[in-house]
């Protein structure tokens, strides 16, 4: 049994009511929405608020629409919920894909997109019990000095290992992120830096609202996701590419993101010099293929070789572009 | 910090009850040591394995990551709830004849699963059952013998 260390549970039913619990007891609580990430990171030991501050039930994070060309969706929307929402399979199919393949059936049922912007970084010397963490003498990232992950180093390099941000990236998402002293829009890249101990720039006390996405009919993208077991497991790899299919069917703006490699989603460098002409063969996929794997440097982050993980990101990123050519019209 | 003790009211299996927990507890704590229902087994008690899953307003859920006081007004059903005064479920009469259980530690949470599947795909493909049952992981039985049963649970709801 893993119990959870003590806490007090609110439920505010109003997004005002829950940035004043956050606000008055300060760095004592945390924000928790479907919980899938930070209830087992709590029985970890990794978090001990005293308080918990439930934002399931409130109203203002919930709904899923469209409307004058942007989809909205409020971030205590389940994964489940986007999976299979007509709206987001319809507009922005590659964002339901990635929800559909997070975790399992159980997990998708409570987890939700807000909380999946917000995952905590993950590592094998982490992600362990207090026991497990106390024998190896802690590390970086909690409790310890030592990273036994690159064992000199002084950055954690504790990996992200979401699902859906990489897509909400590459499709040119915003949020909406509230606070007791007003609002502000954050785009999807820049709420993360490359710092594996916290890689969010969201402050205490600011509660993420909602996602907009640009719902462009000549975007395309397509995501996929590398991991030991069909299910339940967190990414090794995730690619995702898109670009703008034009009417001759030459393609602009080809781009693509890879995570679960590093600290945050990398959008990768120097593709338009590459795609420039528009074609998307399978020379030009090559090539696509060749520059990401030389931007990406996998660390033994998770109990698989990262030598393997850094192989496959060719594989998959030629994958998915083979796949985004062949993607239909809407 | 020394914990506090709450009064939560969860409707499980279609009764109303009232139980004094300790605030952090979970649901399949407030099941189990609180109520008594210890059908509903703790198995990674992480999220992982799927042991813990009941249904919450018909969907399946982790038990043993969800903070009891989010089951509040809303209905419970755990394995206790699945069969009738009168008659055991259709899944459990078919797991019993197909050999779907052997240690039966996961029989629960996969009885919880597929009976979500059902109320909501009464035919459901082998992949559909598959994918259904991707959140709970069985180490005894390989999960064929799992995957017939439920075929022959939802073939004989059908009235076959």
């Amino acid at each position: 049994m893993l119990r959870l260390p003590a806490y007090r549970y609110h439920a505010p039913r109003r997004l005002s009511d829950a940035l004043e619990l956050l606000a008055r007891f300060g760095a004592e609580a945390r924000v928790v929405a479907g919980g899938t990430d930070l209830i087992p990171n709590m029985k970890h030991r990794l978090f001990e608020p005293a308080h918990l501050i439930g934002l399931s039930r409130v109203d203002e994070l919930h709904g899923i629409e469209v409307s004058d060309g942007w989809l909205t969706i409020g971030a205590a929307e389940t994964l489940s919920s986007i999976a299979s929402h007509p709206a987001v399979v319809a507009s922005t199919p590659a964002l339901a894909e990635a929800a559909r393949h997070v975790a399992g059936p159980q997990i998708r049922n409570r987890a939700t997109i807000g909380g999946n912007l917000c995952l905590d970084t993950r590592c094998t010397y982490y992600n362990q019990t207090e026991f497990w963490r106390e024998a190896l003498g802690y590390c970086l990232k909690k409790d310890g000095d030592t990273c036994h992950v690159t064992r000199v180093g002084k950055k954690c390099v504790a990996a992200h290992s979401a699902d859906t941000p990489p897509v909400l990236m590459v499709l040119g998402a915003e949020l909406d992120v509230v606070g007791v002293d007003g609002s502000r829009t954050v785009r999807v890249e820049d709420l993360f830096v490359a710092d594996g101990i916290r890689n969010l720039r969201l402050q205490h006390g600011e509660i993420l609202v909602r996602i907009r996405i640009p719902i462009r009919p000549t975007s395309r993208a397509v995501y996929r996701k590398l991991r030991q077991r069909g299910a339940v497991d967190f990414p090794l790899l995730t690619v995702v590419v898109a670009g703008e299919r034009g009417d001759n069917g030459r393609w602009s703006d080809i781009r693509g993101v890879v995570t679960g490699l590093g600290s945050r989603p990398r959008a990768l460098t120097g593709w338009d010099a590459i795609a420039s002409d528009g074609r998307l063969d399978d020379d030009v996929i090559e090539s696509l293929a060749q520059r990401a794997h030389a931007q990406c440097h996998p660390l033994e982050n998770m109990i698989v070789d990262p030598d393997w993980r850094r192989a496959m990101v060719p594989v998959e990123i030629s994958r998915a572009l083979k796949a985004l050519r062949t993607t239909t019209a809407d | 910090m020394s914990h506090t003790t709450e009064v939560v009211r969860l409707h499980v299996n279609g009764d109303s009850v009232e139980v004094g927990v300790p605030a952090h507890f979970t649901l399949v704590e407030a099941l189990r040591y609180g109520l008594g229902l210890t059908g509903t087994k703790q198995g990674c008690d992480k999220g992982d394995c799927g042991a813990c899953t009941v249904l919450v307003d018909g969907r399946p859920t982790l038990s043993c990551i969800l903070p009891v006081q989010e089951a509040e007004d809303r209905q419970v059903t755990t394995v206790e709830g699945l069969a009738t005064p009168e008659a055991v479920h259709p899944l459990q009469d078919e797991f019993d004849r197909h050999g779907a259980a052997q240690c039966g530690f996961c029989t629960p949470g996969i009885l919880c699963s597929a009976a979500a599947l059902l109320d909501g795909n009464p035919e459901p493909t082998r992949d559909e059952i598959r994918e259904a049952l991707s959140g709970n992981l069985c180490r005894c039985t390989g999960y064929t013998k799992i995957f017939v049963a439920v075929e022959a649970a939802a073939a004989r709801r059908r009235g076959r």
